[in-house]
């Protein structure tokens, strides 16, 4: 490595042959292709901020059933309206895209499992650090803790949380480089990039995917977590 | 209030006035959506540092017309901007900076607080499907919890309550809950009168089923 004059790093790696596993689509119907009915996948975003559109209308396109949605919100519009998603697991349910989620919901077809975002978050980060869950005393003495074990450690009273599998992660980046490094713009980074590390397969729609490589000392997710990607444009 | 006795309630931009006045300037605070946004203007400029648990340290004022930007989002899911010096983080280390007891203060909204300072704010009894967003992390996790909150609810029945009839988002957590009426404090038994707007009679406030502790 060498350091430039205006003090960045500068890594000078080879343009063929690169170290890494992250496969380039052209298309999000493509990325997508082994995510089959009955799949758990997270879905990052805080509302409208971050969230893969394009991964999610892909899927949509498919037609893929009975998914479980692991995600901050419920507003997985492009799902509902075909009845693919058979369980949300989600912190706040509401506003004006989770419509489409409170029918199927009253109609019975789906079910929800309600998180506080905390717990939600780390639940989603344990699973990826290969933990078996973790305490917390967020929501004891509430409705937020039902159905968890709850036990007792140096005096003091914890709610076990279990980790939360997924079968794919599908988040949104702003910029990504050949080798899959990630790099995130403003509050769109969110449950991005801890869901980036949580999934066995991860896939992301990116604003733009440059030439070479990112700036080392810049990278938000390195690669080494990044499976596919999928330029979409501003 | 009896009819006709010569009060002055506070408006919610006065009580805003109030919680920002008790508010140290080094603190670093969550406004929660709703009511409690009364108390962002007047903490303007005094070098607290504001929270918004989706990922942004140093939240700044709204954006002017025509440079909204949809991925520089409040918790409220509306447009924001972030100060200089300010940093976005990811959601988990977000709320590892509020469970943490990294946050002076949550200011938030309430649908009933009890004298043992428990707090309902997420959802009525009664209703099947509501969010809990961040409340519960931000309810346990920071320092301090200051409510703000009309006194009465719509259909008359006092906020300050000996138990919660709604479920909780926390037990025992709330430390300060600013009105129109006043500023009260749970104690356990009750709650202690802080301050009253001109003209507020505790015992009116008492007799209208308010459990203030009796002085």
């Amino acid at each position: 490595m060498t350091y430039t004059e205006k003090g960045q790093i500068h890594c000078p790696t080879a343009t063929e042959d690169v170290m890494s596993k992250t496969r380039i689509y052209a298309t999000s119907t493509e990325a997508l292709a082994d995510i089959n009915d009955g799949a758990t996948i997270m879905c990052g975003g805080f509302g409208g901020a971050g969230y893969p559109h394009n991964l999610i209308s892909g899927l949509a396109d498919r037609k893929v059933k009975g998914l479980t949605v692991v995600a901050n919100n419920a507003g997985h519009e492009a799902l509902f309206a075909y009845g693919g998603v058979r369980k949300v697991v989600c912190s706040y349910p509401l506003g004006p895209t989770s419509k489409g989620f409170l029918e199927v919901l009253d109609r019975g077809e789906a079910e929800l499992e309600l998180e506080p975002q905390g717990t939600l978050v780390e639940r989603i980060r344990t699973a990826g650090a290969g933990l078996g869950g973790f305490l917390t005393q967020v929501g004891l003495g509430t409705e937020l803790v039902a159905g968890k074990p709850l036990i007792d450690l140096d005096g003091k009273q914890y709610a076990v949380c279990k980790p939360i599998m997924a079968d794919f992660a599908l988040i949104k980046a702003w910029k990504a480089d050949q080798a899959g490094n990630l790099i995130y713009r403003h509050a769109a980074r969110n449950f991005n990039s801890v869901m980036a590390m949580a999934a066995p397969i991860v896939i992301v729609e990116v604003s733009e995917i440059i030439d070479g490589y990112l700036d080392p000392d810049s990278i938000h997710t390195s690669g080494a977590f990044v499976d596919r990607l999928v330029e979409v444009g501003k | 209030m009896k009819d006709g006795t010569d009060f002055n309630l506070w408006s919610m931009k006065e009580v805003g006035a109030k919680v920002a006045h008790d508010v140290q300037d080094s603190w670093m605070i969550n406004v929660g959506v709703g009511l409690p946004q009364v108390a962002v203007e007047p903490l303007t400029n005094r070098g607290v540092t504001l929270h918004s648990e989706n990922g942004i340290v140093g939240l700044g004022p709204s954006p002017a017309p025509g440079l909204e930007d949809p991925e520089v989002i409040d918790a409220g899911k509306g447009f924001a901007t972030i100060v200089a010096g300010g940093s976005f983080i990811d959601s988990a280390t977000s709320f590892v900076l509020i469970r943490g007891g990294r946050l002076d203060l949550a200011l938030m909204g309430a649908y009933e607080v009890s004298i043992a300072g428990d707090l309902a704010n997420w959802r009525l009894s009664g209703k099947k499907i509501a969010g809990i967003g961040g409340a519960a992390d931000l309810a346990h996790g920071a320092r301090r919890v200051w409510i703000i909150t009309s006194l009465f609810a719509n259909d008359g029945a006092s906020k300050l309550v000996a138990h919660c009839r709604h479920p909780l988002t926390a037990s025992g957590v709330v430390k300060r809950v600013y009105t129109e009426y006043g500023i009260f404090e749970p104690s356990g038994d009750a709650f202690t009168v802080i301050e009253l707007a001109r003209g507020v009679i505790a015992s009116d406030l008492i007799e209208v089923g308010v459990p203030l502790s009796k002085i």
